[in-house]
């Protein structure tokens, strides 16, 4: 009769299982966090459109992206590291480590843009992902972000809702968004344009272009001006004839297009040679706004951007010497003045090496303690705030105007204001930004 | 009434560039038996050889201002456009201000050429095969070629103005004895509507009246019989290839001042062409043309205020969206081959 028995059978193997696993158990320590590094370098994943209908907004962010890693790497002139009001960073890497980084396509489509950010944390070991050009893919790779347990550093994305219903703990956004692009704007639209206007929104139907009509409609009513419609325009819509038609039989005297890229081209496009900047309306001058602008939008959009009124986040123009800086750094290794998606994303690069240096960690929850209620001046938007409550920027904005002349085709738009940072500040908990909650920081592992 | 009119009016001008690419496509159809998803792509071509085109035009001779900076605070770059140089001021802005038309002439060897390459170098080598191998090759040369446009153009839409003479609106309305500001309509979109008019009306003329179209009419009739006459009916399939490649480079050449080229235009129009094609009925050349013009014009009403609120009430929200589907949907119940289909088309 044999001697094994079920439960002999069971102790054995649990005994050899344990001492199998004790070598492993006592030379691997628990990594502390999702992909800590181990060896001589860190690896940052740069998330940004290289294909698809943003993709020279992702070519610029990626430039700065290379800009910014040589500089914390001890290369090229260093830019704003000098201006950075922050002296923590040495020109060594991050935390004595060399940086190194992996690139994704976001296609500028929210799946895709997960998947390559999923990829390059899984299988390329980022430990921290940054970038976007659409609302909708921050919106989505923040929620991975979140779920993975790295930081995600948000590029060009100015929806509410990023900092709003769907902020997350692990999140940081430096760019600005819908509610001061509006704040900024009705002032000057006051000023320039009076307090009695009808206004006509045609708006992208999703969530940047809700939050964009909601702050623009709500700043305009603000200054006394009427709404008389807001159209929904489908996102893939290329031919805006059809929309722009009815606009001058509707009593508007203004029009707001609530469009970016592509979108904002064509509308505004459709608009001038419909002749709505010809017309005169209730006794005044037909006008049009473009609440965000950029500069790779506003070359595309040609003679047609004279006069309008917009907001930027920054402009390469600017005199204070953080932009001097950074505009020498990346003017004279691409031989182009950068766009204020280029500045967005160099800065958030340079703001989370900063905030390891400062936690002595790559652990995200240090990362965020260190960045939550972070200020600092010197990157080119004046003294700036991270704000503890919503992990959003608060800094001045910039409302633009579409050159009459430009001298050539990067100058395309002129400054008509800096509003100060306190004109655009809200409270945390603001209507147009309810209904989500930061939660709290995941480190993963 | 003012705003039917004005959607009638939007709507040819969409119809427009539908019908001529929509054209093309039952052309190549018709004659060689291949659905081509390249088709957009050609259209895209025709939209950049006028960026092209406007570009050599604005080929500079760069001189430095001493008493200006540029932003890196060196002396600035002056650019004089040579044209300029070589025929004067008045001469030289006339030719860069009237790219767009003069683009023509440069298109039309050009996309001749690529529809020749592109039927002899790829597209021959499919014609027995299985029309889903056709769309698969198709659609991915159209993919390669966009991707290749946008590496060397960029991403952003280009702008493309019309000559000075033809920007802005005129006031249609009133020349119909309306009251002022009921009916704007741009310059330029009238001057497209009638340019598509002219080369569709070109095509049919062509295809009617000359011994060269008789044949062809003949070959897509019953391509073995014509065969058997001793007629080589290949050769005259792909210059009629060629053809159709530059009917779509012309649509997108003389598209562009309405919409800012960009690399992904084709694609926009691509599969609205391809409903047109199977609205107006399979090979059928006054099929295309007519659903072309009617599904524009349909497309223009459904993104009426008026209209999506009442579909909004029958819950079918963005009829903007959805309704030349809808429409296809209706025709293709009511009449399964299309508006002006013939028997035997794709039905094997």
């Amino acid at each position: 009769m044999s001697k094994f028995t079920r439960r002999g059978l069971l102790k054995s193997s649990a005994v050899m299982g344990a001492g199998m696993a004790m070598p492993t158990l006592i030379t691997s320590p628990v990594a502390a966090y999702t992909n800590e590094p181990t060896g001589g370098s860190v690896t940052l994943g740069f998330n940004v459109p290289q294909t698809g209908p943003y993709a020279d907004e992702g070519s610029d962010e990626l430039r700065a992206y290379q800009l910014a890693v040589e500089h914390l790497n001890g290369g090229g002139d260093g830019g704003m590291m000098h201006t950075f009001t922050s002296k923590a960073l040495k020109g060594n890497g991050i935390l004595g480590k060399k940086v190194e980084f992996v690139t994704g396509d976001t296609q500028t489509k929210s799946d895709a843009a997960r998947a390559s950010a999923k990829s390059m944390i899984e299988k390329d070991g980022a430990i921290m992902i940054t970038g976007g050009s659409s609302s909708g893919v921050a919106i989505a790779v923040q929620g991975l972000c979140q779920e993975a347990g790295v930081i995600f550093m948000a590029g060009l994305t100015h929806s509410n809702d990023t900092t709003g219903k769907d902020k997350k703990a692990n999140g940081f956004r430096h760019f600005f968004n819908a509610y001061m692009s509006g704040a900024a704007l009705a002032p000057v639209l006051q000023n320039a344009y009076g307090k009695e206007r009808r206004a006509y929104h045609l708006t992208a139907d999703y969530s940047w272009g809700w939050t964009q009509q909601e702050s623009i409609q709500a700043a305009t009513e603000g200054i006394g001006w009427e709404t008389v419609n807001n159209v929904l325009t489908p996102l893939a819509t290329t031919d805006f004839s059809s929309y722009i038609a009815p606009v001058l039989n509707s009593g508007a005297d203004v029009l707001i297009l609530n469009h970016y890229g592509g979108n904002m081209i064509n509308s505004l496009t459709s608009a001038v040679q419909f002749g709505l900047r010809d017309k005169q309306v209730n006794g005044k001058n037909f006008e049009i706004i473009v609440p965000l602008y950029s500069e790779l939008m506003a070359k595309g959009a040609g003679a047609n951007i004279e006069g309008v009124f917009g907001s930027t986040n920054w402009s390469w123009t600017l005199g204070d010497e953080g932009t001097k800086a950074f505009v020498k750094s990346f003017g004279e290794k691409y031989g182009f003045p950068p766009s204020n998606a280029a500045q967005t994303v160099y800065a958030q690069t340079l703001l989370y090496a900063d905030a390891c240096e400062r936690a002595g960690t790559f652990n995200p929850c240090g990362i965020g303690e260190a960045l939550e209620g972070f200020e600092f001046d010197g990157l080119g938007n004046g003294p700036t705030l991270y704000r503890k409550e919503d992990h959003q920027c608060f800094k001045d904005v910039l409302v633009m105007q579409g050159k009459e002349n430009p001298d050539n085709e990067y100058d395309a738009l002129e400054i008509v204001e800096v509003t100060p940072r306190a004109q655009v500040e809200y409270a945390p908990d603001h209507p147009m930004f309810a209904g989500g909650s930061l939660g709290k920081c995941n480190p993963g592992a | 009434m003012d705003a039917l009119l004005l959607q009638i009016l939007n709507g040819l001008d969409k119809g427009s560039a539908y019908a001529l690419i929509a054209l093309g496509l039952t052309l190549i159809f018709g004659t060689l038996g291949v659905v081509n998803f390249a088709h957009g792509a050609l259209f895209m071509i025709g939209a950049f050889c006028a960026v092209t085109f406007s570009k050599i035009l604005n080929i500079s001779k760069i001189t430095l201002d001493p008493e200006k900076t540029n932003f890196l605070g060196k002396p600035l770059e002056i650019k004089t456009p040579y044209v300029i140089e070589w025929f004067g001021e008045s001469t030289g802005a006339a030719l860069i201000d009237w790219a767009v038309p003069l683009s023509i002439l440069f298109a039309i060897p050009v996309m001749l050429l690529v529809g020749y390459v592109m039927e002899r170098g790829l597209i021959k080598h499919f014609y027995k095969r299985p029309h889903a191998d056709q769309i698969l090759v198709t659609f991915g040369l159209a993919i390669v070629v966009g991707e290749l446009v946008k590496t060397s153009f960029g991403a952003n839409p280009i702008p493309t103005p019309a000559p000075e003479l033809f920007r802005g609106s005129f006031d249609f309305g009133v020349l119909i004895g309306m009251e002022a500001n009921a009916v704007i309509y741009p310059f330029w979109r009238l001057v497209y509507f009638g340019f598509s008019a002219v080369v569709i009306s070109s095509i049919f003329a062509f295809l009617q009246f000359t011994t060269f179209g008789m044949v062809v009419r003949a070959g897509m009739a019953d391509r073995e019989t014509v065969g058997l006459l001793g007629i080589d009916i290949d050769k005259r399939f792909t210059f009629m290839f060629g053809v159709a490649a530059a009917v779509a480079g012309l649509a997108g050449v003389m598209y562009t001042p309405i919409n800012s080229p960009n690399y992904n235009m084709g694609m926009d129009f691509l599969v609205l062409s391809f409903v047109v094609v199977v609205v107006g009925g399979m090979g059928s050349l006054p099929g295309a043309v007519l659903a072309g013009f009617m599904l524009g014009i349909l497309e223009s009403f459904a993104s009426m205020n008026e209209v999506k609120s009442f579909f909004e009430m029958l819950y079918l929200p963005s009829i903007d969206q959805i309704v030349i589907y809808l429409v296809a949907i209706i025709v293709l119940l009511v009449r399964p081959r299309g508006l002006m289909g013939r028997e035997g088309v794709m039905e094997d």
